[in-house]
């Protein structure tokens, strides 16, 4: 007995929703620039992240140094 | 139907195991051409006897340091992904036009790949260690950052006008597509800067064989957060769950 395979897994897009899609996105994307950008072309934590982080930047294609 | 939270969770969590396995094809396929340009990059400081990178010649984090880095940044890389996967699919969900979401999560992950890895690397590859000017990397930075940009404006045109020209066939349905994706990358790769930096004391070989140990790092990652997002959204995987509940 097969499951149906259509469905919507979504929950409809409201101003709520799209309140806290956004707040989660700007979240990631700050976490985002410490793994991919900090020190790279701005300088806010010194070197040790991109020292740290330096061979998956240049692996994951990001411009280093 | 599924809350926000739930779909979140699940994009971090395959995002997060995504990355972890990225890094290991990063290891296994990357470190060894990293080694080799970082070891060009030191003879060429030893030649020119230049004391102002001493930071070089005594390094912050070592090599081995540099190495487990590697798979903190694909694993970070990955979450990061991952949660905006989950977004995106929360937000575009309803505007893909099909019934199934497993099938709906891995055009997403297509998309994805051509916008944000895809057209950037065309445009500008991505370099090992010893390559690049560090004056310049604001300026890489910004156009690296244009291409992701244009990438996924490449895709929209790209669905948009295989959309439009879908009331004429199959056929045209397939050449508006590629034509609308093709003409927005092309006319931007030519209105961005040409940048080339690479030495032209630098192996060929080797530059590639970075370059495409990068690819296939990315790949990696794209077609696990794809696979496995389109596995932790299927009804027919989880349904016993939901029975059992």
């Amino acid at each position: 007995m097969a499951a149906p395979a259509r469905s919507i897994a979504v929950p409809a897009v409201s101003p709520r929703l799209l309140a806290v899609a956004l707040l989660s996105v700007g979240l990631l994307l700050l976490l985002g620039y410490l793994v991919a950008f900090d020190q790279g072309a701005v300088s806010q934590s010194g070197m040790y992240l991109h020292e740290v982080m330096h061979d998956g930047r240049h692996l994951l294609g990001v411009p280093c140094h | 139907m599924r809350t926000f939270g739930s779909l979140l969770v699940r994009g971090l969590i395959v995002g997060l195991l995504a990355g972890l396995l990225a890094g290991a094809f990063a290891y296994t396929m990357g470190e060894p051409h990293i080694d080799a340009a970082i070891a060009i990059e030191e003879a060429g400081a030893a030649h020119t006897h230049d004391h102002g990178e001493d930071a070089a010649a005594r390094p912050l984090v070592s090599r081995d340091g540099q190495r487990a880095g590697l798979f903190l940044a694909t694993t970070l890389y990955g979450v990061v992904l991952g949660g905006i996967f989950a977004v995106a699919f929360t937000l575009l969900r309803r505007k893909l036009r099909t019934g199934d979401d497993s099938y709906a999560a891995l055009s997403l992950a297509a998309a994805g790949f051509l916008g944000i890895v895809l057209v950037p690397f065309l445009k500008y590859p991505p370099s090992p260690p010893a390559v690049g000017d560090p004056d310049t990397i604001t300026k890489r930075t910004v156009t690296y950052l244009l291409t992701i940009v244009i990438g996924l404006l490449a895709v929209w045109a790209g669905v948009a006008g295989s959309r439009w020209a879908a009331r004429h066939g199959d056929l045209a349905r397939l050449a508006g597509g590629a034509a609308a994706f093709l003409a927005t990358i092309v006319a931007a790769y030519l209105i961005l800067p040409a940048i080339n930096e690479v030495p032209g004391s630098f192996p060929a070989t080797l530059l590639w064989q970075f370059r495409f140990a990068s690819l296939g790092t990315q790949a990696t990652l794209w077609l696990l957060l794809g696979f496995g997002f389109a596995a932790a959204v299927d009804r027919r995987l989880t349904r016993q769950k939901v029975v059992a509940a």
